[in-house]
């Protein structure tokens, strides 16, 4: 359940292993990518975007193969992270709280596992949105094999695409908001992989006592 | 196909104000087609690729007269063929010449998210300029009528162009000048509507074609090649010509509402977190505060 997080000599707690650094950023740079080049197609206010990435026609060849990279680290998640994503019991009164986690009034949160439920929120709308942008852009990347007799599902790939583009928008603002602005610490831990214990503690109590229980079994 | 010295109405995926909107004079072109006078020579197909300086390509004869499935992005006009059992004429062998419509409201433009990629010209003309063209294929999706190709060698989308690069010289279109039936006219929208019009009357009362009707569909706002039919009530026996084709709701919801909607949540989701952290800023970890609960 903890993966290879384990508490380390030097007084930090080991969050995430090198393997699951890399996957992380596998998937945030391809992701960032996908970000500006698709929002440049969204809107002519922001086409220069497309631009700057080397041009429209670039960027609408490179777009699909960062998409495919992007799903593959998805996939990579999935097989890493999916069990400990699993909603448990515990995760409804950690809902009810959310009022309290958005005022920073931690203490009165219940205590949260390796991922709190919100994280869990944001693993699994990129998976299922992961999901829609993949089978949809399948579709926009070659519309000339799409025989015109089933012509009409085009456009609705392009509409499709753009909502479940839009949902991983709104998580992705929450997430970067989370890891750099608000959780401090957060960032250095999918960077360096460490955290304090006072961090382990305050924001994932459940997670970091096992590890102290398994540390002081051995 | 080239930057023709037309004046500019609107332009696809640009941001701000169209450079040349409402300043022109120039009346809207139009291309009429009279289904009922073509004898299917394809005097327009020879003279659109000799004009437009494409190669011939491979013809497919599945047992008809048509030369391919489809238009294809080197090959924009196709005379779509035809047999048909009219109840009161018997065998009709109905030739349509198929190309861009040239809609008022052309649903391509309405997709392409490239600036400048397609423009629509004060006279009517919706032309695509490859070289601004990221062949991303929305046009494709936006077209209602199976219009724009992709070009896998190029990777741009090509299309009829109503031969923009003759008329901004005040020539008609090269299909215009090859037809030798006289089925093919060319001239201001009123003027093609009036000899329209004129040619299904006489189709109703001398012909004997109680439903002939001039094609110019309502839903894309019209287009600027129309057509006389001898049943204008069921285009589709005219090589799937549609019979009320429109922009893809879905294009509409996704350029229109779904945009604004986009724009605004992504506004505002930056303005709230920004706000958030202003009001209540990070959740800080005291430096070298002891972790409670556990065993230690």
């Amino acid at each position: 359940m903890s993966g290879e997080s384990q508490l380390l000599p030097n007084g930090r707690v080991l969050r995430y292993s090198f393997q699951e650094r890399a996957i992380h950023w596998l998937a945030g740079i391809s992701y960032v990518y996908l970000l500006l080049t698709g929002l440049a197609f969204w809107s002519p206010w922001l086409f220069w975007m497309a631009i700057a990435l080397g041009g429209g026609t670039i960027s609408r060849e490179l777009h699909p193969w960062f998409g495919l990279v992007f799903v593959f680290a998805v996939v990579l998640m999935f097989r890493m992270w999916g069990a400990q994503m699993k909603e448990t019991p515990q995760d409804k009164a950690w809902w009810r709280g959310l009022r309290h986690y958005v005022r920073n009034e931690d203490e009165k949160m219940p205590s949260a596992d390796r991922f709190n439920p919100g994280q869990k929120l944001l693993f699994w709308g990129f998976f299922w949105n992961g999901i829609v942008l993949l089978l949809t852009g399948l579709v926009l990347w070659n519309p000339q094999w799409i025989p015109w007799g089933v012509g009409f599902v085009r456009p609705i790939c392009a509409l499709l695409h753009a909502i479940a583009a839009l949902l991983t928008i709104g998580l992705f603002i929450i997430h970067i908001y989370m890891g750099t602005a608000i959780e401090r610490g957060a960032f250095g831990s999918v960077i360096r992989g460490d955290v304090s214990r006072a961090w382990a503690d305050k924001h994932h109590r459940s997670w970091y006592q096992r590890l102290v229980k398994d540390s002081s079994r051995k | 196909m080239s930057q023709a010295t037309m004046e500019i109405r609107r332009i696809s995926g640009h941001a701000g104000a169209v450079p040349g909107a409402g300043m022109s004079r120039s009346y809207d072109v139009c291309k009429l087609i009279d289904t009922t006078t073509c004898i299917g020579c394809k005097a327009c197909e020879v003279a659109c690729l000799e004009w437009n300086g494409y190669s011939f390509s491979e013809t497919s004869f599945n047992n008809s007269y048509q030369t391919m499935p489809e238009t294809a992005w080197n090959y924009w006009n196709l005379i779509k063929f035809n047999e048909y059992e009219h109840p009161d004429h018997g065998l009709m062998l109905l030739m349509r010449k198929d190309q861009c419509m040239h809609c008022e409201d052309p649903g391509c433009l309405e997709a392409c998210p490239a600036d400048g990629a397609i423009v629509q010209y004060q006279n009517g003309i919706v032309d695509f300029q490859q070289d601004r063209c990221i062949g991303c294929g929305y046009c494709m999706s936006g077209c209602p009528f199976n219009i724009p190709k992709f070009s896998t060698e190029a990777r741009k989308v090509f299309k009829c162009t109503l031969c923009s690069d003759r008329v901004s010289q005040g020539l008609e279109p090269a299909c215009i000048k090859s037809c030798p039936t006289g089925c093919l006219h060319f001239g201001s929208k009123d003027d093609m509507r009036e000899l329209a019009d004129r040619r299904t009357k006489q189709l109703r009362e001398h012909s004997g074609f109680g439903n002939a009707g001039v094609y110019d569909p309502p839903g894309v706002g019209g287009t600027h090649v129309i057509y006389v039919l001898h049943d204008a009530t069921n285009p589709e026996i005219y090589g799937g010509l549609p019979k009320d084709p429109h922009i893809p709701w879905s294009v509409r919801l996704w350029k229109h509402p779904l945009k604004w909607l986009g724009n605004l949540a992504m506004i505002g989701g930056i303005a709230g977190v920004f706000v958030h952290y202003l009001r209540f800023g990070p959740k800080t970890v005291e430096d070298g505060a002891k972790p409670q609960g556990g065993t230690r």
